[in-house]
């Protein structure tokens, strides 16, 4: 493990700082000065000069951004240059919303994918496991954006059950929080139950297969007792797997749902930043999503330990 | 896909013959459900095709002028046959203009991220070394980014046009296509055939581009279709968020962005664009998991 770790460290740092430098290359590139869309159409070229100096854009990108990293040493990561916000505030402001969708997307999925591919495995090749193959095989060529829209147009402006756009705060109204949450939460889940049900599905097909389980079935077990303690767990390597993925891109990537549904999330922020070329704030917030993508990596590695104790063993 | 491992194989990849696969299910029933869906995916796919290339010619009215009144629904008439939009233009004619965007990110941009991942890929996988580093620090640091933001990021750097969208999204299609061909060239180097090549006194070059490359074309291509498909979700959330290619030009993605505002009023506006990006992506992944079946490395009986 140790090893493992190691090994996977000295590959993620240079990942990190190709993906941070290359993050604020191409904000730089972008067309058009921060410092004149600040102040706006009247500002005199003195006045952007003078602004431009007093936000250190005047330097070389590479003294910039030598500064930036000395400073991310220290556990800081920089001011907005638009709002002038610390960008760790910024960060730690929208993450719950973010990990809150995402949590619940993946629970929503779960709850869906465990029974459904049980069954299907089961009784594969039966009715109930065509119909769901054909599903599964449409909502994976749903883009978000779609499954987003057609979601609010059955739940939110037919059947009004759920508010269109909006969030309400945990803390302020629990309820009223779930409510905004789940159209969103839905829209997300929905690919990942079609990839997660297909893949495990598959998994526990070829693990039904094993003699054990047929001299479980032989003992006489009841069905359900065999398909929940013996099948499950050796067949859900892949679906760790995906969680694990899935779960880092939800909280890097949900930019479209939280667009669509007004959510100030990560991603949110995220895509205003790169608009306004607030290159500190695209810089915090890419290498905060890029060290969640590494930590969920060693927590599924630690993972699989729980469900497999054999593969505790590798490296010795 | 062994029996092609003569030592003088020409790049000429006509005469690869068929992979074992298909032996290996001597029990297939004659003509499954699954055939006729992929033939209807590849009718669709080959309609869509021969819209876009002659929209031109076609007796449709152009896309950016107003035909009748705005957001009219469906009638008979061919020019108003899906209605109109928002601007009383037809939607019909909106619609195969549009699938101009779609095909040229699907086939362009991801032949541009074929070539160079597959270049890379192939050049990493046979190298190995400091070159197989960088080549996977490089496709890693792409990886790491969500996605879109990358794709937001490279249009605005790059000025919003169809060329500018194309080169970007080929660039978002290079990491996949270069681990897949690493991962391919990586089971071949280890064949019998390179071996012999090498004790010939093959030169690497030689060796990567005409005996391993020959061999990899096939299952890294058989991806293509769903990286299309991949692609043509990623355009339409681009221009989902308005930063496709600027209007009035049309593209499906667009013209939901459009009319999302409109979705309880006029919903049409919405669902025919959506149903045409959907049936596409649908069928190009019917297209490509037949394709990749028939070329998997795994399945093909090592």
């Amino acid at each position: 493990m140790g090893r493992r770790l190691r090994s996977r460290l000295l590959h993620i740092v240079p990942v990190l700082l190709l993906v941070t430098f290359g993050s604020m290359l191409l904000v730089d590139l972008t067309p058009g000065d921060p410092a004149a869309t600040i102040l706006g159409e009247s500002a005199t070229p003195e006045q952007i000069d003078a602004l431009r100096r007093q936000l250190g854009l005047d330097r070389p990108l590479l003294v910039r951004y030598w500064e930036w990293l000395g400073n991310i040493a220290h556990g800081d990561f920089g001011r907005s240059i638009r709002s002038q916000q610390p960008v760790l505030d910024a960060i730690v402001e929208r993450v719950p919303v973010t990990l809150e969708l995402a949590v619940l997307a993946l629970i929503m999925a779960f709850a869906v994918v465990i029974p459904l591919a049980l069954y299907t495995a089961y009784r594969a090749g039966g009715r109930a496991d065509r119909t769901a193959n054909v599903v599964t095989s449409a909502l994976v060529s749903m883009p978000p954006f779609l499954t987003a829209l057609l979601l609010v147009f059955l739940f939110a402006l037919t059947l009004r059950a759920f508010p269109a756009t909006g969030w309400v705060r945990l803390l302020d109204d629990p309820l009223g929080n779930l409510r905004s949450a789940f159209l969103p939460a839905l829209a997300l889940a929905l690919t990942e139950i079609a990839v997660m049900t297909r893949v495990l599905r598959s998994d526990l097909i070829a693990t039904l297969q094993e003699d054990y389980i047929l001299s479980a079935k032989a003992k006489g077990l009841p069905t359900w007792y065999v398909l929940l303690r013996h099948a499950l767990r050796p067949s859900s390597f892949s679906l760790v797997t995906l969680a694990g993925l899935s779960l880092g891109r939800l909280i890097g990537g949900a930019v479209i749902v939280e667009t669509l549904f007004a959510l100030p999330g990560l991603g949110q922020l995220l895509v205003n930043a790169t608009l306004a070329k607030d290159a500190v704030v695209v810089q915090g917030v890419v290498i905060f999503v890029a060290l969640v993508y590494v930590a969920l990596n060693v927590l599924t590695d630690f993972f699989y330990t729980i469900l497999d104790p054999r593969t505790r063993v590798t490296g010795a | 896909m062994k029996q092609s491992t003569t030592t003088t194989p020409t790049l000429t990849v006509v005469d690869v013959p068929d992979p074992p696969a298909h032996a290996a299910e001597p029990a297939a029933p004659v003509r499954r459900p699954r055939d006729i869906l992929v033939k209807l995916a590849a009718g669709w796919l080959i309609l869509i095709v021969l819209l876009a290339l002659f929209a031109s010619v076609l007796p449709i009215p152009a896309y950016d002028v107003r035909i009748d009144r705005p957001a009219l629904g469906p009638s008979l008439d061919l020019a108003r046959l899906l209605g109109t939009d928002a601007l009383g233009r037809s939607t019909l004619s909106r619609l195969i203009y549009g699938a101009r965007v779609s095909l040229a990110v699907g086939f362009v941009s991801v032949l541009i991220g074929m070539v160079i991942g597959g270049t890379l890929g192939l050049l990493a996988g046979y190298l190995r070394g400091v070159f197989e580093k960088i080549a996977n620090i490089l496709t890693d640091s792409l990886l790491a980014y969500p996605p879109l933001v990358l794709l937001l990021a490279l249009t605005s750097t790059m000025g919003s046009s169809l060329r500018s969208l194309v080169i970007s999204l080929g660039l978002l299609a290079v990491p996949t296509f270069t681990r897949l061909a690493r991962a391919n060239t990586m089971a071949f180097a280890q064949r019998e055939f390179v071996t012999a090549s090498r004790a010939l006194g093959g030169r690497r070059l030689r060796i990567v581009f005409r005996e391993i490359l020959p061999n990899v074309v096939f299952p890294v291509a058989s991806y293509a279709f769903v990286m299309a498909a991949v692609l043509i979700v990623a355009e339409g959330s681009l221009s989902f968020l308005g930063l496709g290619i600027p209007p009035p030009s049309p593209s499906w993605g667009g013209m939901i962005a459009a009319a999302k505002d409109r979705l309880a009023t006029q919903p049409q506006l919405v669902f025919i664009p959506a149903a045409a990006m959907f049936l596409t992506i649908f069928a190009l992944n019917v297209v490509g998991d037949r394709a990749r079946r028939r070329f998997d490395v795994r399945e093909s009986a090592l």
